[in-house]
Parts: C-alpha cells; sequence; structure tokens
C-alpha cells in the first residue's frame, strides 16, 4: 500500500510535466494539423537553454525557468515562420516531412554545441527529501508538479478565456471567417506554434534538473506527446492534461509491477490501443478531426 | 532507349567489382544495396498506396533478427516449458526471416489501417518502438543490448554442386544486386498488374476507389505484407552480411535513411528508390573526408526540406519532365536562334 502510495506520488509529478508536453502537442498536432516530430527537439532545447542560463551563467533559478520557456517561444516561433508558413493547407505529409528534417537538424545541432556527455543542472533547493507519512519525494520535484500545474492553469485561462484564445479558437475553426472578422491569421498561426513549443521547453526545463540532459532525451518525449495527445482526443486540452496524468500512471505502475525495462513501452500500447477502439481518445465531445 | 535503362545499368553496376578493388567501397555500395532494398519496400506502400509507414524499420530489424536466431539457435524457457532450437542453415533464415516479417506485415496492415494520415504514421512510430523494446529487454531471447555476434554468413548450394559461401565483399555485392534485380521486377510486375492498380487508385481517391468496387483493407494489407516481406529480406541480407546485429538496428534514424531515399529519388516511381539509395548510399563516403557525422545528419536535414520546397516529387519524375517537356518557344522557331543569344551573352 505504501509502494502504491509512493507510485502515485511519482505519477503526479511526472504527469505534470507530461501533461506540459501534451499539452504543447495537442496546440500543434491537435488543432494546427502539423505532425510536429521537433515536439521533443524543442524539450530538449528547454532543458538546455536551463542548462545554460542556471548552470553556464549562473542566473537564479526560477529566472532560468521563465528564460528557457521564452527561448522555446521564440523557437517554435521561427520553426513556424520559416518552415511551415509557405506550406500552409499542404497535405499533411508534407509538413510531416519538414518537421522530419527539421527534427534531424536540431538534434545534430544540440550534439555538436552541447556534446554527447550528459550535463546536470544543480538546483539551489534543499537535499533533505519531503516527508509525509509514508511518501517521500524531494523538494524538488514538488517545485516540478507545483510550476507543472501554474502553467497549465495559465495555458488553459490563455485559450479560454483571454481575447488571444477566442481569436486562435476561431482561426482554427475558420481561418477564412477569422480573417474575415480582422484577426490576424499569420499571427496567430505563429504565436499557436510558439505557445505549443513554449510548453515542450517548459516540460524540458522542469525535468532537466530532475535528470540529466542529453540530446537524445527528445525522441521519447515526442512519441509520448503524441501518445498524450491520442489519448485526450486531439485539440482537447483539458483532455491531453488528464492523458498526460493516465500515461505517467501507466508507466509507474508498469515499471512498478511488470518490468522497468518496459516503462517507456506504454505509450505506445496506449496509442495503438486507443487508435484502435476509440480513435477519437478519451475524452472526445465531438468528432473534430476531418 | 529507356526501355532498356535498367538493364544498361544492371550491367553497369554488375561490372563494378571488376574494376572497383577497393573493399571499403565496395562495403559501402553492399550496404547501400540493402538499405535501398529497404527504400525499395517502403516506396511500395508510400509510393504506391500513399501509407507513410515510419515504422518501416521495424520489418527489417524483425526480418534481421528471425535470420539470425534461426541461424545461431537459441534457448529459452517460457511458461515453464523449455524450447531449444539447434541452428538451422542461413538460407533457411532468410527465407524465415522474410516470412516472419511478411507477418508482421500482414497484422500491422490489419490493424492499422483502420486508420489513416498522422495516426497511421503514430501507429506505425508506435509498433517500432515497442518491437524496439522488446529486442532491448528479452535478453534471453536476442541478448538484448549485448548484440548477437558470430551470425554465420549465407551459404547457398546442394550436396552435388558444392556449397558456396557468401563471405568476400564481391559475393555479397553481386548477391545483393541480385535481389535488387529480383525486388525490382517484382514491383514492377506488381505495380502494372490490376494489384497495383487498384492500390494506384486508392492512393488517388479512396472514395471514388471504393464506390467502384475496390476493396481497401484487401490492398492494402497487401501491399504492407509485400512491402514487410521485402523489407525483411533486406534485414536477412544485413544481419547475415554485417553478422552482428543488436537493438540499434530498430533506430529511427534507419527509417528516416529509408524515407529520405525515396522521397528524394520520387516515391510512386520504380527507379526512384535506386536513385535516391545511391546518392545516400554514397553520399556520406564523400562527405566522410569533410564533415563530421553531425554535420552529416544535419546536410540530410536541410536537403529533406529542399527537397520537399523544390523537387516535391523527387529526382526521377523531375529529370523525366525535362525530357518530356514541350519544346520552348525559342527551340521552335529553330534552334541556332538560341544558340546566337547564347554566344552574344558570352
Amino acid at each position: 500500500m505504501d509502494q502504491l502510495l509512493q507510485h502515485l506520488v511519482n505519477t503526479l509529478i511526472m504527469g505534470g510535466t507530461y501533461a506540459l508536453l501534451g499539452i504543447g502537442l495537442t496546440l500543434i498536432f491537435g488543432i494546427m494539423r502539423i505532425v510536429n516530430f521537433t515536439h521533443g527537439e524543442l524539450y530538449t532545447f528547454g532543458a538546455y537553454m536551463m542548462y545554460f542560463f542556471a548552470t553556464i551563467l549562473g542566473m537564479n533559478f526560477f529566472v532560468s525557468i521563465a528564460f528557457a520557456i521564452a527561448a522555446g517561444m521564440v523557437l517554435g516561433a521561427l520553426i513556424e515562420f520559416t518552415l511551415l508558413r509557405n506550406k500552409r493547407g499542404a497535405d499533411i505529409d508534407t509538413t510531416m516531412l519538414l518537421m522530419i528534417g527539421a527534427w534531424i537538424i536540431f538534434q545534430n545541432v544540440e550534439q555538436l554545441t552541447w556534446g554527447g556527455i550528459a550535463k546536470s543542472i544543480p538546483s539551489p533547493l534543499p537535499e533533505q527529501p519531503l516527508t509525509l507519512g509514508p511518501v517521500s519525494l524531494s523538494w524538488l520535484r514538488a517545485m516540478v508538479l507545483v510550476v507543472a500545474l501554474a502553467l497549465i492553469a495559465a495555458t488553459y485561462v490563455v485559450i479560454n478565456r483571454t481575447k488571444l484564445g477566442k481569436a486562435m479558437r476561431a482561426t482554427f475553426q475558420d481561418s477564412n471567417t477569422a480573417a474575415l472578422m480582422g484577426v490576424n491569421i499569420n499571427a496567430i498561426y505563429t504565436t499557436t506554434f510558439g505557445l505549443g513549443s513554449a510548453l515542450a521547453a517548459a516540460a524540458g526545463a522542469l525535468l532537466g534538473p530532475v535528470f540529466v540532459v542529453t540530446p537524445t532525451m527528445g525522441d521519447l518525449a515526442s512519441l509520448k506527446a503524441f501518445a498524450i495527445v491520442i489519448l485526450g482526443g486531439l485539440g482537447n486540452i483539458s483532455g491531453a492534461a488528464i492523458g498526460g496524468f493516465i500515461l505517467a500512471f501507466a508507466e509507474e505502475i508498469g515499471a512498478g509491477y511488470i518490468s522497468s525495462g518496459y516503462r517507456d513501452a506504454m505509450g505506445f500500447v496506449i496509442i495503438i490501443i486507443v487508435l484502435l477502439f476509440k480513435p477519437t481518445g478519451l475524452f472526445a465531445r465531438t468528432e473534430r478531426v476531418g | 532507349m529507356k526501355r532498356y535503362l535498367p538493364i544498361i545499368a544492371l550491367l553497369f553496376f554488375a561490372s563494378v567489382p571488376l574494376w572497383l578493388h577497393d573493399k571499403y567501397y565496395l562495403h559501402t555500395l553492399v550496404v547501400a544495396g540493402i538499405f535501398m532494398l529497404a527504400a525499395m519496400s517502403l516506396n511500395l506502400l508510400l509510393g504506391y498506396t500513399g501509407q507513410l509507414s515510419l515504422g518501416h524499420v521495424a520489418f527489417f530489424g524483425i526480418g534481421a533478427y528471425t535470420s539470425a536466431l534461426t541461424s545461431l539457435g537459441f534457448s529459452l524457457s517460457i511458461f515453464g516449458y523449455q524450447i531449444t532450437h539447434e541452428p538451422w542453415p542461413p538460407f533457411i533464415g532468410v527465407i524465415l526471416g522474410t516470412a516472419v516479417a511478411g507477418l508482421c506485415g500482414y497484422l500491422i496492415g490489419k490493424l492499422a489501417f483502420r486508420v489513416r494520415g498522422a495516426y497511421f504514421v503514430i501507429v506505425t512510430v508506435s509498433f517500432a518502438e515497442v518491437v524496439r523494446l522488446v529486442a532491448l529487454n528479452w535478453v534471453e531471447l536476442t541478448n538484448g543490448p549485448l548484440a548477437l555476434p558470430g551470425i554465420p554468413p549465407l551459404t547457398l548450394g546442394f550436396e552435388w554442386t558444392g556449397y558456396m559461401t557468401f563471405l568476400s565483399k564481391a559475393q555479397n555485392y553481386y548477391l545483393v544486386l541480385a535481389f535488387i534485380a529480383f525486388a525490382y521486377v517484382v514491383i514492377k510486375r506488381l505495380v502494372y498488374s490490376p494489384y497495383g492498380r487498384a492500390m494506384i487508385a486508392l492512393r488517388e481517391n479512396e472514395t471514388l476507389a471504393v464506390s467502384v468496387g475496390i476493396s481497401v483493407t484487401r490492398y492494402l494489407v497487401l501491399a504492407a505484407v509485400f512491402s514487410g516481406a521485402l523489407a525483411g529480406l533486406a534485414g536477412t541480407l544485413y544481419a547475415h552480411y554485417i553478422q552482428i546485429i543488436d537493438p540499434m538496428i530498430f533506430m529511427f534514424l534507419n527509417t528516416v535513411t529509408m524515407v529520405i531515399m525515396v522521397i528524394t529519388g520520387g516515391k510512386g516511381t520504380l527507379a526512384g528508390p535506386v536513385v535516391g539509395g545511391l546518392i545516400f548510399g554514397i553520399a556520406p563516403v564523400i562527405l566522410r573526408n569533410y564533415v563530421g557525422p553531425e554535420v552529416q545528419w544535419i546536410l540530410y536535414g536541410v536537403l529533406m526540406i529542399l527537397i520537399v520546397y523544390v523537387l516535391p516529387d523527387g529526382i526521377v519524375p523531375a529529370i523525366e519532365r525535362w525530357f518530356n517537356r514541350p519544346p520552348t518557344p525559342a527551340e521552335k522557331n529553330g534552334s541556332s536562334l538560341a544558340l546566337q543569344t547564347g554566344k552574344g551573352r558570352a
């Protein structure tokens, strides 16, 4: 029972970052319909930016997180602006090939810039774990969960409660009508991709100090994010948030009770099962995909 | 002229080991040929049915592992039952590897073709990742990350003819070349058969194809079986040539290599994967004199983006268009004029 409680706590922490990854991708893949293989690279980029600001420049830990997220947003916006803008409306395979090309470039640039040796980011939080009855967790992991939940809430508010969010939703429902109503849809496309990328970078910046940072850490992150998006239903933000926690739970239980080698297989098994039996996702309200 | 081009190319490539004796270059060509075979199989799905399978390396790896385990033998216990397999000759491994990969193509086809487009891509990627994790973690069977070393080279022949072991680079070169020629003919016959027409019809307009009575599942699954078996065959050749395999064979980058070969050469053309395979088989040899592997991959990525922007159909259709282009006004008015203006500018 104590072991199960500990697994549940771990689920919450991984789930928070998975939810960030998933929400980021549901904006890009679910709403913009771009099969974004660079999502994991933005996650890696966020982690390296965290390393750059916090460890190399020695900046404040929390300021570094904010800077890493901002850097991810800028890079995401640049990807949309340079690669995707001219191919808007192209079929899904075309943009997918572009994203695979970009993914290879990013990964190898990271490898060249930072080298293949894993980097660790020391955190200023106390080493002493936080003990709550039978479960213990480090201050760092608790901080990760709090920041992740705050970012999820902020994204929800931006999409559902602000004018920008309204413009986004309008653009992706019917971009022509949105344009006629005076929405600058070019700016909306770039902003949405930037926002999705910023969330991936946030996940990287938060998990970087927990684990270590390597150039290939994003490969699995991309695929896990796809699993979360499919689980939650395309374009469904709360679905992606819940999907993130479900994936984390499945991995934690799989690793704890089956075999730790198959931890990463859980996401793929989920993808296959969901797509075969409920392709609209677990929380789909209506069919939104064409 | 165009009809004889494949035969001329075949004769040219058959002559290569006669004048190229450098072992490293021959090795490069053998590996390029194996990946070319895999790219040809991917082209069947991506080019002719229009379904992008990004898990294609799974078939390649399944073929390689099946053949390696058949010829090495293994012993494992499942639910208390002890299963021991004595080593069999490698050519049986090649046949079994091809068959098992084709069977996986059937199963994946049956499952994955319930979904299309981006979903299909993601199901195939997931399939390849699951297979990679099984190869990594089922240590009792696959030796996990410790790899399967000492895979015997392919041996062909009967008692009354004597045996031939494919050990040297030149022997393997001819073996791979023969399989490429074989696969080329099989794919050509398939594509120009009613089955191939049905596949192309499904690519062009699925709704219309269904309305005239073409069974979607049947033809897509057929393509997946062929494609999987051919990729598995390439994998078996790889295993017996390199003689050691590990779970790295399932790397996503291997699938990306095949995809780049197909889209650069021209998807949906017979010659496309061959041309793409040659370019990306030989490019590393030239590039490695100047740049490291990272820069090489960056160049591949840049090239992929450029191809999508500049030559979305690939090289082969572009060349065909160039030869079949209608004459320009300058050419119609007599080539002497065009020549003169050219001279004037120079």
